[in-house]
């Protein structure tokens, strides 16, 4: 054994923040990985994280827990604090990895002599920048892409006679890629130098490797200079797509051994030569025609690539890279999975994986749905399989945008299939198969899209199997080696149902049973292999199990004793669905092995810590379908199933297991049913004499208007079929009603619109519970600082509530105990109320746990889901003692927004949700909780400036005092023409700035390019989400020149006010168990 | 797809697994072992050592690439580990039909079928290698269309003899001349040597080199029992006896560990992957490295002056072995690699090192 430094007592591990486009849940696994690793060594750790809706920001993973902004003036004074001896970078994202820099150039670490653990800060600086990055990999030889920096067209040439065509041209300094484009003459050069230089002095000329394949490495370095790559990736996307948005695989599948140890030895000699202690990746491009390479970067740290990679493998990339870090030799460690042999190794792999992206683009107003050099999806999925076909169309299923596979969906229609190739978007793989039944061959699909033809042929034959599939009718004439074949190729009995049986959606569901039936009763099944790292060379008892249909045999035996309690998870994170399910399964799981029992979680998301084999006894990484569902509790017969802690796709899957006689545990599902139906749900209301806003659901456009007529403006609409734009919107007159159903939406007999009353001004109230045979034990009530409109997800969370009145209290109270009972309910609920004077109106109930119940849980320090699942378990549970009026602080969960990698996105908010993560930060005071929670998602208190664009006149008023306040404060305001006029009429003073559309100056697009303006307060003037030019210009330029913004007046209010009262270092630096 | 035969694989213990014909039509009997590697098909199947057996990859996709083209250079196919295929018969889950490579020829199944291999695809190779890591490697049989065929031990052959040169062959010019004893050399070893100033003398396995002139010797990798190549050894004894430089890969390894007075055995189940880690004797120094052998040297059997210089890190066996003062050295694993990692490349050049000092 090598000895590691006894000096290290005390370690502080940084992380990620609130998920983002780019950083989301696999900072939460990694983290949690390092953390565990340190406290093994009976070091004390210190996390700094606001986001307080993840795994490590749980009690027993870290000793203390700081929900604070990672920024350097933040985690400097918790050093001064805590004095560690240490401090870990790797293990945050880039986020940390900055901070981390920040703290080592301002010379805060040494100091206080903290030590930076494992990757040194020098290497880390070599690979962040581009010009020493290429530098290094020079020095021993290594290609990296060649490019010259030039100034004008002459020497544009001059670099071309060094690289020769095609070649890229891309603008120095553009955001959001303005001005690049390829070349592959003289003439494109002149026309897109010409065009680059408008928008930058310097433009960069650089090799093009458009159409080589991009292949990952992730490499493992210990300080003996022991290296191992635990596993490579393939893109399925060529160079071009980033990797992030790139469909990819492991491993790789067709690089030659040669290609495959070539790029791994100069990964090795790499990582050695940088210097890196722990992990990193190396990306490549590689010439599909050739052995040539090129390095296209190296991210010396833990990144989304290794959480794939840990799940991938089973090598747990982020607990060893710790270990390391401490001083640790890879070969003093042992393989988690095997317990016996060494960690030093590389995982030999049974099985392909495939990752897939998921987008939720539909959900921004104005962002392009092409897919290209820079990362819009929101989360990912990773399917299991012992084929390309089978992982593939698994992976396409688990997306959970309602497509069935490779084939046999509908409503997917290609304007153009080559343009869809060429150019491709979020839809790419299924306008391939279009291509293929439109009978294009593998050539021309592979000379538009440069995918390899591997991939190409194997999508092939799912796409031939189908057709055989739909030459027949029943399934008795369906010969069974096709139905097999079909099987293990990854058809869904879905597929097999609407390809033989031709069945309708309504028959759907009942058909597929029926192929169920058939193809057990013939013996096609599924089989449970093991993830073991070593492809079974050596005995594991490992958990870590998926399904797959090439096999005759189970590795793991079913022990059936009455026992076994199957938890489903949450799937790919997505807007409105993330960290928050994972912790609320995470702690499902613990409960069910404190209560004895055994847990089984399902689940395929792997920037999940419920994927990871540790926290369960068994993990099934496969489908959250009816089907994969239904197949695993016919192996394990599990005691029951909790459907209430993975979000929306388990609890849709309730009913339907239930009529399949699965045990679901806690509420019934004729509950759940009864409270997802709208109209069983609103009728119930109504029995129970609980208020609602008036909706109503229409099939024509005169129902819509008499309903109007009834109810006024304005009325918010959820159309079922919508053809572009956002799914709900909010209209305020009848011309935005028109312009909104002649445009946007479909209105017939298949497509009705439901219309619902929408309430002004109105305060929104949640309540996150758990009931026990419908008798409610504990709650949480926040209220949110935006008047309802706002999305929940997208709303400033306050708990417990500040401002609203007891009466309102109680009324809600009284309102959740008559739901609690009439449902039944057994587990956790969440419901929302508009409150306006003391009126309480329902406006929604959802029978599981909420975004959330990490939040309350954690402010309120009674871990909700924890009582939650031992009601489900039918333990007796006892009411806490701690009532929410006992809290003495405070928390404030604010959302993060991701607009700035969602070009073109208007960055407003609605009743649709747009963010992408959040955080949940704690105060003695509101004022102190909102303002750690803003600075955490990334707004700054401003130094001198504030532009002000303020809407509608209820807005303009509601700003008033805010106003005053920041002139006391010595803040210059600037404003639009209105708003000027009204702050002045006002006695504020404010400078009137032109709009953007005009041609005179002082103009507001000056001040916002010359960064001139530290705040951007701008409030659309209506709740549509159409918006006049000039606000969408001032907003999407605040977002592009990083200024920070906010659209909402409540919010604006609170946060000036916040700032105001309190500067950055007033703020508490407190840990949570301190409160 | 359609067209493919129905075919079994048929163990010693009863045990049976269903799948289809890609190969060449014909039943066939060897002894099964499997490889866990992920690339490196066209390297493993024209790898001697594997004279006599059929193998498993655990890997399911095989195919992907296709097979090389057959060019080549100084003598040597380029892309080959020897002139033709060596497994007996090979066992896989998925097959690719369709290849996609630059470099590729032909088709898998097309290089299998000319060489009269037969192969098999279709079945639970992780059921089956569990079965094999159970019981060791075991002897077994490909089934074709009902075509019986007698069960075959292939370690009751000298199987080295049947792929070891039958003349001997020169290649390079350089200056440093290296008598290579042909157990069933994989090309790279060749092609590793050659890259510095050698020549490199291949003579069969059985050859008397004693009275040759050279600078170093090498003892080549081969398949089977050690203990069959009397001949070898006893050159081998000689050898020992002078101070020029040796070098001995995976069989090479073994034979030399018996000169000196060591002992083998038959491991349970032998090492045949890319990814088995050893460390070095006295340091902390680790490799990966790529491994296809049955047969081990009992490093707790060493004689004289010969120590231990690599061990596995997984089942603490014996990796290498070194002599205390001489330049003699020989590992059990293949730093030559392909297919597998390249980590232990240095060794080569350790080698000739040694020639250019003992000069």
């Amino acid at each position: 054994m090598s000895t590691i430094d006894q000096s290290i007592k005390k370690v502080i591990v940084l992380g990620s923040g609130a998920l983002k486009i780019g950083e989301a849940g696999e900072f939460d696994y990694s983290g949690s990985q390092a953390l565990k690793a340190l406290r093994e060594e009976g070091i004390e750790t210190i996390l700094i994280n606001p986001n307080i809706a993840t795994v490590q920001t749980s009690e027993n993973i870290a000793d203390k827990i700081y929900f604070l902004p990672v920024t350097p003036d933040f985690v400097e004074r918790v050093i001064k604090k805590e004095k560690p001896q240490g401090i870990l970078l790797a293990f945050g994202g880039q986020t940390a990895l900055n901070c981390g820099i920040k703290l080592e150039d301002s010379g805060v670490l040494e100091k206080y002599g903290v030590r930076v653990l494992g990757t040194p800060v020098q290497a880390i600086k070599d690979t962040e920048d581009r010009d020493l990055f290429v530098q290094k990999l020079n020095q021993i030889s290594v290609k990296t892409a060649r490019s010259f920096a030039v100034n004008n067209l002459n020497e544009a040439y001059k670099a071309v006679d060094k690289l020769g065509y095609p070649i890229i041209v891309r603008a120095a300094y553009a955001l959001g890629g303005l001005g690049s484009g390829f070349c592959n003459n003289h003439g494109e050069l002149e026309k897109i130098c010409n065009n680059a230089f408008a928008f930058s002095p310097q433009v960069l000329v650089e090799e093009s490797l458009k159409g080589w394949k991009e292949v990952e490495y992730e490499v493992v370095r210990d300080r003996f200079d022991n290296c191992i790559t635990v596993c490579n990736m393939e893109n399925f996307d060529p160079l071009g797509i980033h990797t992030g948005e790139s469909i990819v695989v492991a491993p790789s599948q067709t690089l030659s051994n040669t290609e495959y140890h070539k790029l791994r030895e100069l990964a090795i000699k790499i990582i050695r030569h940088i210097g890196i202690v722990g992990e990193c990746n190396v990306q490549y491009a590689l010439d599909p025609e050739s052995e040539d390479y090129r390095v296209i970067e190296v991210n010396a740290r833990l990144s989304r690539s290794s959480a794939l990679a840990s799940k991938a493998t089973g090598y747990p990339l982020a607990f060893v890279a710790a270990k390391l870090g401490l001083g640790y030799g890879l070969f003093d460690l042992k393989n988690s999975v095997t317990k016996t042999t060494s960690a030093f190794f590389e995982p030999a792999l049974d099985y392909i994986v495939c990752k897939i992206p998921r987008w939720d683009l539909g959900k921004f107003e104005g962002v392009s749905k092409q897919i290209g050099s820079s990362m819009k999806s929101v989360g990912e999925v990773m399917s299991i399989g012992r084929n390309f076909e089978e992982a593939i169309q698994k992976g396409l299923r688990m997306i959970g945008q309602g497509m069935h596979g490779f084939t046999g969906n509908r409503d997917l229609n290609f304007e153009s299939i080559d343009e869809e190739l060429t150019r491709p978007t979020d839809m790419r793989i299924f306008a391939i198969q279009a291509a293929l039944d439109a009978e294009y061959t593998i050539d021309r699909i592979h000379e538009l899209t440069k995918i390899d033809k591997w991939f190409l042929v194997k999508l092939q034959n799912i796409n031939d199997l189908k057709n055989k599939l739909y030459a027949f009718d029943t399934l008795e004439e369906t010969p069974l080696e096709l139905l097999r074949e079909a099987k293990i190729r990854g058809f869904s009995d879905f597929q097999l149902t609407r390809m033989i049986l031709k069945s309708e959606v309504e028959a759907i569901e009942s058909n597929m049973n029926k192929v169920r039936t058939f193809r057990k009763k013939m013996g096609i099944v599924p089989y449970v292999k093991q993830i073991d790292t070593l492809a079974a060379e050596y005995p594991a008892k490992t958990n870590y199990l998926y399904l797959t249909y090439s096999g005759n045999e189970h590795d793991v035996e079913f022990p059936r004793d009455n026992r076994s309690v199957t938890v489903l998870g949450s799937g790919a994170y997505r807007i409105g669905s993330s960290v928050e399910f994972d912790w609320c399964g995470v702690n499902a799981l613990q409960t069910i092995k404190k209560e004895g029992l055994r847990s089984i979680m399902i689940n395929y998301n792997p920037e999940t810590v419920s994927t990871d084999y540790d926290v369960c006894d068994r993990l099934y990484f496969d489908e959250l379908s009816l089907e994969r569902v239904l197949d695993i509790c016919d192996l394990e017969l599990p005691k029951g199933v909790i459907v209430s802690t993975g979000g929306q796709i388990p609890n849709n899957l309730a009913m339907r297991l239930h009529r399949q006689h699965i045990n679901i545990l806690g509420t019934s599902p004729l509950s759940i049913d009864r409270a997802e139906d709208r109209n069983k749900f609103s009728g119930m209301l109504d029995k129970l004499g609980i208020d609602q806003p008036r909706w109503s659901e229409l099939t024509s456009i005169d129902d819509i208007y008499h309903f109007v007529d009834k109810v006024g403006f304005p009325v918010l609409i959820r159309p079922s079929y919508v053809l572009s734009g956002a799914a709900m919107n909010v209209v305020s007159n009848r011309d935005e009603l028109e312009h909104f159903l002649q445009l946007a939406v479909k209105v017939s007999k298949q497509h009705p619109v439901v219309v619902s009353e929408f309430i002004e001004q109105a305060k929104e109230i949640e309540i996150d519970a758990v009931a026990n045979k419908g008798e409610l034990i504990s709650y949480a009530l926040s209220e949110h600082v935006e008047f309802a409109g706002v999305h929940s997800g997208d709303a400033t969370m306050v708990f417990p509530p500040q401002k609203i009145y007891f009466e309102t209290v109680r009324r809600i109270k009284r309102i959740t105990k008559a739901i609690a009972r009439e449902l039944d309910i057994s587990g956790p609920f969440n419901m929302q109320f508009l409150a306006k004077d003391n009126d309480i109106k329902v406006i929604e109930c959802n029978l599981r746990a909420s975004r959330s119940f990490p939040f309350v849980s954690k402010v309120l320090k009674v871990n909700l889901i924890e009582m939650a699942t031992q009601v489900m378990l039918g333990r007796e549970v006892k009411k806490p003692d701690k009532s929410i009026f006992e809290l003495d602080c405070i928390g404030v969960k604010a959302p993060q927004f991701s607009f700035s990698r969602l070009a073109k996105a208007d960055p407003v908010l609605g009743v649709d949700m747009s963010s992408t993560g959040e955080v949940g930060c704690i105060g003695d005071s509101y004022y102190e909780a909102i303002l750690k929670a803003m600075l955490s998602v990334g707004y700054t208190v401003p130094k001198k400036n504030i532009l002000l664009s303020t809407g509608p006149m209820r807005s303009k008023v509601e700003l008033v005092n805010s106003c005053r306040m920041l002139i006391e404060k010595g803040y210059n305001l600037f404003a639009t023409k209105g708003t000027a006029q009204f702050l002045q009429l006002n006695g504020i003073p404010a400078t009137a700035l032109h709009w953007p559309d005009e041609e005179a100056k002082p103009n507001v697009l000056d001040y916002l390019r010359g960064k001139m303006i530290d705040l951007v307060i701008n409030i659309p003037k209506d709740l549509s989400k159409e918006e006049l030019a000039n606000d969408y210009t001032i907003r999407r330029s605040a977002i592009d020149y990083n200024i920070p913004l906010i659209t909402n007046a409540r919010l604006a209010s609170a946060f000036i006010y916040s700032f105001c009262k309190l500067t950055p270092d007033d703020l508490a630096i407190k840990s949570w168990n301190e409160y | 797809m359609a067209k493919a035969k129905n075919a079994r694989l048929i163990l010693e213990n009863g045990k049976e697994f269903s799948g289809r014909s890609f190969g060449f039509p014909c039943s066939v009997a060897g002894e099964v072992v499997f490889n866990t590697a992920m690339t490196g098909y066209p390297e493993s199947l024209t790898d001697p050592s594997y004279k006599g057996q059929i193998l498993v990859a655990t890997f399911p996709l095989i195919g992907n690439y296709g097979v090389p083209k057959t060019e080549t250079e100084n003598g040597l196919l380029k892309f080959f580990e020897s002139d033709k295929i060596h497994i007996s018969g090979l066992v896989i889950s998925d097959y690719s039909f369709e290849y996609s490579h630059w470099n590729a020829e032909q088709s898998l199944g097309k290089w299998l079928n000319d060489n009269k291999v037969p192969a098999i695809f279709g079945i639970d190779t992780r059921a089956l290698t569990k079965v094999l890591r159970e019981y060791g490697s075991m002897l077994g049989k490909i089934v074709i269309d009902e075509q019986e065929v007698d069960w075959y031990d292939p370690n009751e052959q000298n199987l080295v003899d049947l792929v070891s040169i039958k003349k001997k062959t020169i290649y390079g010019t350089g200056q440093h001349k290296i008598m290579l004893v042909d157990c069933g050399v994989k090309y790279n070893i060749i092609r590793s040597l050659l890259r510095y100033d050698t020549t490199v003398i291949r003579v069969p396995w059985n050859y008397n080199y004693s009275n040759e002139a050279y600078d170093g010797l090498f003892i080549s990798n081969g398949p089977g029992d050690p203990a069959i190549c009397k001949p070898a050894i006893h050159q081998l004894e000689t050898a020992l006896g002078k101070d020029q430089p040796i070098f001995g890969i995976c069989l090479g390894s073994q034979l030399l560990g018996i000169a000196s007075g060591a002992e083998t055995y038959k491991l349970k189940y032998g090492h045949r992957s890319h990814n088995q880690p050893v460390m070095q004797h006295e340091t902390q120094r680790c490799f990966v490295t790529s491994q296809n052998h049955g047969f081990a040297v009992d490093h707790h059997k060493l004689k004289g002056d010969f120590e231990p210089y690599f061990t596995n890190l997984n089942d603490q066996t014996c990796e290498g072995i070194r002599h205390k003062s001489k330049p003699i050295f020989a590992t059990q694993f293949h730093p030559e690699a392909s297919g597998g990692p390249t980590d232990t490349a240095f060794l080569f050049e350790q080698f000739i090192d040694h020639i250019k000092k003992s000069k």
